[in-house]
C-alpha cells in the first residue's frame, strides 16, 4: 500500500495525484498554496492521532463509549426533555439509506423530491396532531425554537416582553433568554399555585397591568416541564388575545393522542420538542424543534426555517415539492432574514414522519393511554410508601411527576445513590433549581417501563425510604 | 463519455393518500392488565376540557406500506453516495460508514443527558478528547460543542462578542459588526440576530477584501469582524494578518467561519491567522452526514481570553474522571438544551481518528488538487469565465460565472444546473456569493474521483455546446429527474400556498 493511499481519498495515489498536477500545470501541490503567506503554515506537529486502520477505530472507539451504562443496561427514569420511548427498527433502515443520509439541504428540487415529499409529510403529519395549519421542517430543539418563536411575537407585534411561567425548564429558560436579551426583548416569569402548579391567572393580569400595551406574547407548556398538565389553556389564551398579544404553547408530541392540541384553544405559535417521535436521547442531541403557526399571511411570512411546499411541474402535469417562501431566509434576506438558520434537523423530522406513519391514527391515542397508565401507576404505587409524595402537584399529569421524600434524613442524593447501586437510575434531582418542593425528583414513565421495572423502582424506593427510618 | 441517467419515477402519493382503514404500523406496548386495574378509567385522569375530542387525522397503514412509501421516496433523492456532489460551500465529501455504525450503538443512542456523570464517561471522555483535536487543528483555546450547525455556531460567537464588550463595559457604543460583500447569508443574518449593525465591504478585483474600504469601515463602533478563509470564491485571503490587525487596533473581535476549513484542514490554522473566534462545520471538512438538512454540528472554539464567556456546560477532566462543569458565572448561558448533537460528535471523532495529522493534511491538499484540476479544464468551456484573482489559485472551490452563457445564448447559471441533473451529477451552488453574476460555485472535495471530475467537466462542455446549438434542450431541464422543472413561483403566491396536506384540503375545499 502507497503511504498517501487512502480509503476515503481516491485521487491520493502518487501516480494519480501527478497526472492532475500535470494536467494544472505545476509541479507540486504546495504550488496550490503559493499564496498563503509561509509563516501561516504550522510547522510543529500536531497533537492529532495516527491514521487508523477502520478495524483500529472501531475497536478503540467502542472500547471507550463501553464505558458509558445505557437506559437499557438499567433501568432508568429519566425524562426532562429527551424521553426514552421505543424506536420502531424500520425507522433506523430507512433513515440510512444513503441517498436520504448523504443529502444535503434540497436545493435542486427536481432531484430531491424524495426528501422535500418526506419533509412536506412531516409537516403535514405534524399539523394533525397540533392542529396547526403551518409545520416548519424543524428548528435545532425545543429550547432554540422557543427562542425563535419570542422573536417572532416581537416583530408581529413590535412589542417587547414576553411572559413565561416561573416553571419551565432552565435549558430552555437559559437558552430563551440568549435569543431574547440579544435581540432587546425582556422576558418576565409568572408565577404559580404552590399546590397545583397552575399559572396564576391573577399574577398574569397583574404582569399585564405592570406592561401595559408592552406583552409581545405569553408562553405556556403542556405538559409543563415537571409533568402536570396546564388545564387553564382557554383562560389563558383570552387573557393572551384579550390583551393583543399572542399566545405561544409548548409540547410534548406524544402527548397529543390523548390531550388537546394546541390548535384547539387558539394558539398562535406552537413549539415543542419531536424528539420522542423516533429518535433516540443520544445523550441528548440531535433533538427536533417544532415550529408551527396559523394559515395568516402575516404570521407565515414571520415563521423562521425552510418550509416545503406542494407544487406541479412547469407543464402542470405533475405534483412535487420545493423549498418556499425563501424571501424571508438569510441567503436571500440576509440582515433582515426572520432567522440565521440554515442547516436544520431534517433527518430527525424524517424519522418522525416514519415514526408517525407507523403509529397512525389509533397508535398516537394508544401510546397516550399506555404512558398515562404506565405514569399513574407509578405515582399511585410510589404514592402509597409512608414518606414519600407522588406527584407532588395537585394537578392531572401525563408521562413525568414529581415525586418528594418527606421521611427524616432521606434527601433526593442517598435516593439517587441507593438506587444506583440496586442498578436502577432515578429521575432528575430538581432541588438546585426548585429548592421549594424540598427533597424532590423528576421522574419519568413511558411506555417502555414495564410494570415489573415500575415494581421494582417502588419497592427500591419504599426500601431506601423505610430503612432510613 | 457523459452518462445516461434515469432517476426513479414513482409519481408516490403522498402519506394521506394511501393505506387503509384500520391498519396499523407498529403495535405500541399495552399496559399490564394489573396496571390498568389499578390505575382504573384513565378518562378521569384527564379533566374534560383537556381532553382530546377527535383522533388526530393521521394515515392507517400497515409497516410494509410504510417501508415501501419511504424507500420508494428515498430512491428519488439524490446523495454522495450516488454520484458526484459539487455543491460549492456544502463540502459534500464521503460520509464513512463505520461512523454511522459506531454512532448507532446502544451506548450512544440509549444514554440519557441527565444520567449520573459516573455511568457516562466514555460519552464525557469523547467530547473532551474530541474538544482537544478541534483545539489543535484550529489553534484555539477551547471549544464549546453545544451549537447545532454552522449558523448556529455563528448565532453563539456572536453572543460571544456581544459578553466580551459588555464585561469590558463597551457594549453601549460597539454596535456595528463588519462582513464582506462576498459573505454567506448567515453571517450578516447571525450578526444581526445577534442585536449588531450590519456593516459590508466590498470585494477587490482579486476578489479579497478591500484592506482601504475596511480601514474606513472599522471605528470605535466596530463590535468584530466576520470572515470566511478561504473565501466564499475559494481564494485564501493573503492579507489576513493586517485585516486581523486593523480590526483588533479598534478594539474588535475577529470570527471565523470555518465552513471553509476543508482545504487548509491540518496546514494553516485560524488562531495562527489571528481569528478570536471560530466555528467548524463537523458536517462538512469532518465527514458527517448532512441528512438532507441536518442534523450537523457547529462547536465553536475561543482564544483563552474568551473561554470564561463560552455556554455551559464545558467537559472537564480532574485527573481520574470527566465531569460536565455548569459553574461559569461570565457564561453566555446555553444556546440550545444540553450539550450538543452528540451523535454527530461521535462521527466527527471518528473521522478523525480514520484521517490522523497526515491523512488531515492529504485531505486539504487533495481537495485543492481536485479544484485546480476543475478550474483549469472549465476555464476551456466555451461561455464559462473565472471572474475574481484570474491567475491566483484555487482552494477548497472554484466559483465560475455563466454570464457569457447567457449574454449569448440566453441559457444561465440555473438552466445549466438543471441540465447537469440530467446526466447524474448533482448541480454546483448557484447564484452565491452575490459578487458573481450567474454564479455556479463548484466544489470537489476530496472524495471526487478524477473520472467522476472528468465526467462532469465532459457534462459542462456538451451543457456549452447544446446551449450554442440547441439551447431548448437546455432551457427546458431537467429531463431525466423524478418530476420536470416545478414551479417555484405557484408554490409562494398564497391562493396556491399549500404548506401542508391540511392547508391544501381546506384551500382546495373552499
Ligand atoms: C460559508 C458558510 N457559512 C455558514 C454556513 C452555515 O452552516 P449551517 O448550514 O450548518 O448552519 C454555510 C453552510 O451552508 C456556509 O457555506
Amino acid at each position: 500500500m502507497e503511504k498517501d493511499a487512502h480509503p476515503y481519498i481516491p485521487n491520493s495515489p502518487r501516480k494519480i495525484r501527478n497526472t492532475l498536477l500535470k494536467e494544472i500545470g505545476v509541479n507540486d501541490i504546495s504550488e496550490l498554496y503559493s499564496d498563503v503567506p509561509e509563516r501561516l503554515f504550522y510547522k510543529g506537529k500536531l497533537k492529532l492521532p495516527k491514521v487508523h486502520s477502520e478495524y483500529e477505530i472501531f475497536k478503540q472507539v467502542r472500547r471507550m463509549l463501553k464505558k458509558n451504562r445505557t437506559v437499557l443496561d438499567m433501568c432508568t427514569f429519566l425524562g426532562a426533555g429527551v424521553w426514552p420511548h421505543y424506536i420502531p427498527a424500520v425507522i433506523k433502515a430507512l433513515i440510512s439509506r444513503g441517498e436520504f443520509l448523504t443529502s444535503y439541504t434540497p436545493y435542486q428540487a427536481e432531484i430531491s423530491q424524495g426528501m422535500l415529499q418526506t419533509l412536506f409529510e412531516y409537516q403535514s403529519l405534524m399539523a394533525e396532531l397540533l392542529e396547526m395549519p403551518v409545520v416548519n421542517a424543524s428548528m435545532y430543539d425545543w429550547a432554540s425554537a422557543l427562542g425563535e418563536a419570542a422573536l417572532m411575537t416581537n416583530r408581529l407585534t413590535k412589542k417587547k416582553v414576553f411572559l413565561v411561567p416561573k416553571i419551565i425548564h432552565p435549558e430552555r429558560f437559559s437558552t430563551l433568554k440568549t435569543y431574547a436579551e440579544s435581540a432587546g426583548i425582556k422576558i418576565v416569569q409568572v408565577n404559580f399555585n404552590r399546590d397545583t402548579g397552575q399559572l396564576d391567572l391573577n399574577d398574569l393580569d397583574s404582569k399585564f397591568n405592570e406592561f401595559r400595551g408592552e406583552v409581545a406574547g405569553v408562553y405556556i407548556e403542556n405538559p409543563s416541564y415537571l409533568g402536570f398538565l396546564e388545564t387553564q389553556v382557554d383562560e389563558v389564551s383570552d387573557i393572551a388575545h384579550r390583551n393583543e398579544s399572542l399566545l405561544v404553547v409548548g409540547v410534548d408530541p406524544t402527548s397529543l393522542g390523548v390531550i388537546r392540541p394546541p390548535g384547539d384553544y387558539d394558539a398562535d405559535i406552537v413549539v415543542g420538542e419531536g424528539q420522542p417521535l423516533g429518535n433516540p436521547l443520544n445523550f441528548g442531541g440531535p433533538l427536533l424543534g417544532i415550529f408551527a403557526t396559523k394559515d395568516d399571511m402575516k404570521f407565515i411570512r414571520q415563521m423562521p426555517g425552510r418550509i416545503i411546499g406542494m407544487t406541479k411541474s412547469e407543464d402542470g402535469k405533475y405534483r412535487g415539492f420545493v423549498m418556499t417562501l425563501q424571501t424571508r431566509e438569510q441567503h436571500i434576506r440576509r440582515e433582515r432574514a426572520t432567522s440565521n438558520i440554515c442547516s436544520n434537523e431534517a433527518l430527525c423530522a424524517v424519522a418522525a414522519a416514519i415514526y408517525l406513519s407507523l403509529l397512525g391514527k389509533k397508535g398516537i391515542v394508544e401510546l397516550g393511554k399506555t404512558i398515562l397508565y404506565n405514569s399513574h401507576y407509578a405515582m399511585k404505587k410510589l404514592n402509597a410508601i409512608d414518606g414519600v409524595k407522588a406527584p407532588y402537584f395537585k394537578a392531572p399529569h401525563f408521562k413525568e411527576f414529581l415525586v418528594t421524600f418527606y421521611r427524616e434524613g432521606i434527601s433526593v442524593e442517598t435516593v439517587h445513590e441507593k438506587l444506583l447501586e440496586k442498578g436502577i437510575h432515578g429521575g432528575k434531582n430538581v432541588k438546585r433549581e426548585f429548592p421549594e418542593f424540598g427533597e424532590s425528583m423528576l421522574l419519568c414513565v413511558t411506555e417502555i417501563h414495564t410494570k415489573e421495572d415500575i415494581d421494582e423502582l417502588v419497592s427500591a424506593i419504599k426500601e431506601i425510604v423505610e430503612g432510613g427510618r | 463519455m457523459v452518462k445516461e441517467f434515469q432517476q426513479a419515477k414513482w409519481l408516490e402519493p403522498l402519506i394521506f393518500e394511501i393505506g387503509g382503514e384500520g391498519r396499523i404500523g407498529h403495535i405500541v406496548p399495552n399496559p399490564d392488565d394489573e396496571v390498568k386495574k389499578e390505575v382504573g378509567d384513565i378518562e378521569k385522569l384527564i379533566p374534560e376540557k383537556l381532553r382530546r375530542k377527535d383522533e388526530p387525522k393521521l394515515p392507517e397503514l400497515s409497516e410494509v406500506e410504510v417501508v415501501q412509501h419511504y424507500t420508494r421516496l428515498s430512491q428519488m433523492n439524490y446523495g454522495v453516495d450516488t454520484g458526484f456532489y459539487p455543491l460549492g460551500s456544502c463540502t459534500m465529501k464521503y460520509n464513512p460508514r463505520i461512523n454511522e455504525e459506531l454512532a448507532s450503538m446502544e451506548e450512544v443512542m440509549w444514554i440519557h443527558p441527565y444520567q449520573d456523570e459516573r455511568t457516562v464517561q466514555g460519552a464525557l471522555e469523547l467530547m473532551y478528547k474530541l474538544e482537544r483535536w478541534l483545539a489543535e487543528i484550529t489553534g484555539m483555546h477551547r471549544f464549546t460543542l453545544q451549537p447545532a450547525a454552522g449558523a448556529h455556531g455563528e448565532f453563539t460567537g456572536v453572543q460571544l462578542i456581544r459578553a466580551y464588550h459588555e464585561y469590558n463595559g463597551e457594549l453601549d457604543k460597539r454596535d456595528e459588526i463588519i462582513v464582506p460583500d462576498s459573505a454567506h447569508g448567515t453571517n450578516p443574518a447571525s450578526a444581526a440576530m445577534g442585536g449588531f449593525k450590519v456593516i459590508v465591504v466590498p470585494s477587490n478585483e482579486n476578489g479579497c477584501v478591500d484592506i482601504e474600504a475596511l480601514k474606513a469601515a472599522v471605528s470605535e463602533r466596530t463590535a468584530g469582524l466576520m470572515l470566511t478563509n478561504p473565501n466564499t470564491l475559494g481564494i485564501f485571503e493573503e492579507r489576513i494578518e493586517e485585516i486581523a490587525r486593523i480590526v483588533h487596533d479598534v478594539g474588535g473581535l475577529l470570527y471565523y467561519d470555518g465552513a471553509n476549513l476543508n482545504a487548509i484542514v491540518g496546514k494553516v490554522r485560524p488562531g495562527d491567522m489571528g481569528f478570536d473566534i471560530v466555528h467548524l462545520n463537523l458536517h462538512k471538512t469532518f465527514g458527517t452526514p448532512h441528512g438532507g438538512g441536518g442534523p450537523g454540528a457547529g462547536p465553536i472554539g475561543v482564544t483563552k481570553e474568551l473561554e470564561k464567556f463560552l455556554p455551559v456546560p464545558l467537559v472537564e477532566y480532574d485527573g481520574e474522571k470527566y465531569y460536565l462543569d455548569w459553574d461559569r458565572p461570565h457564561s453566555i448561558g446555553k444556546v440550545k438544551g444540553f450539550y450538543g448533537n452528540f451523535n454527530v460528535l461521535v462521527k466527527a471523532f471518528a473521522y478523525i481518528l480514520a484521517l490522523g495529522e497526515e491523512g488531515l493534511k492529504t485531505v486539504a491538499e487533495i481537495s485543492v488538487l481536485n479544484t485546480n484540476y476543475l478550474v483549469k479544464k472549465l476555464k476551456e468551456i466555451k461561455g464559462f469565465e473565472l471572474p475574481y484573482g484570474k491567475d491566483k489559485p484555487r482552494k477548497h472551490e472554484c466559483v465560475f460565472s455563466a454570464s457569457p452563457l447567457k449574454r449569448d445564448t440566453k441559457v444561465r447559471a440555473l438552466n445549466v444546473a438543471k441540465r447537469l441533473l440530467d446526466f447524474g451529477i448533482h448541480a454546483p451552488t448557484m447564484y452565491f456569493p452575490l459578487i458573481v453574476h450567474e454564479a455556479l460555485m463548484i466544489e470537489p472535495t476530496e472524495t471526487a474521483t478524477k473520472e467522476q471530475m472528468d465526467e462532469f467537466i465532459e457534462s459542462l462542455r456538451k451543457i456549452s455546446e447544446e446551449a450554442y446549438s440547441n439551447p431548448e434542450i437546455v432551457l427546458s431541464a431537467p429531463h431525466n429527474t423524478s418530476v420536470t422543472k416545478l414551479d417555484e413561483a405557484m408554490a409562494a403566491r398564497p391562493k396556491t400556498l399549500f404548506l401542508t396536506w391540511k392547508m391544501y384540503l381546506k384551500k382546495s375545499s373552499e
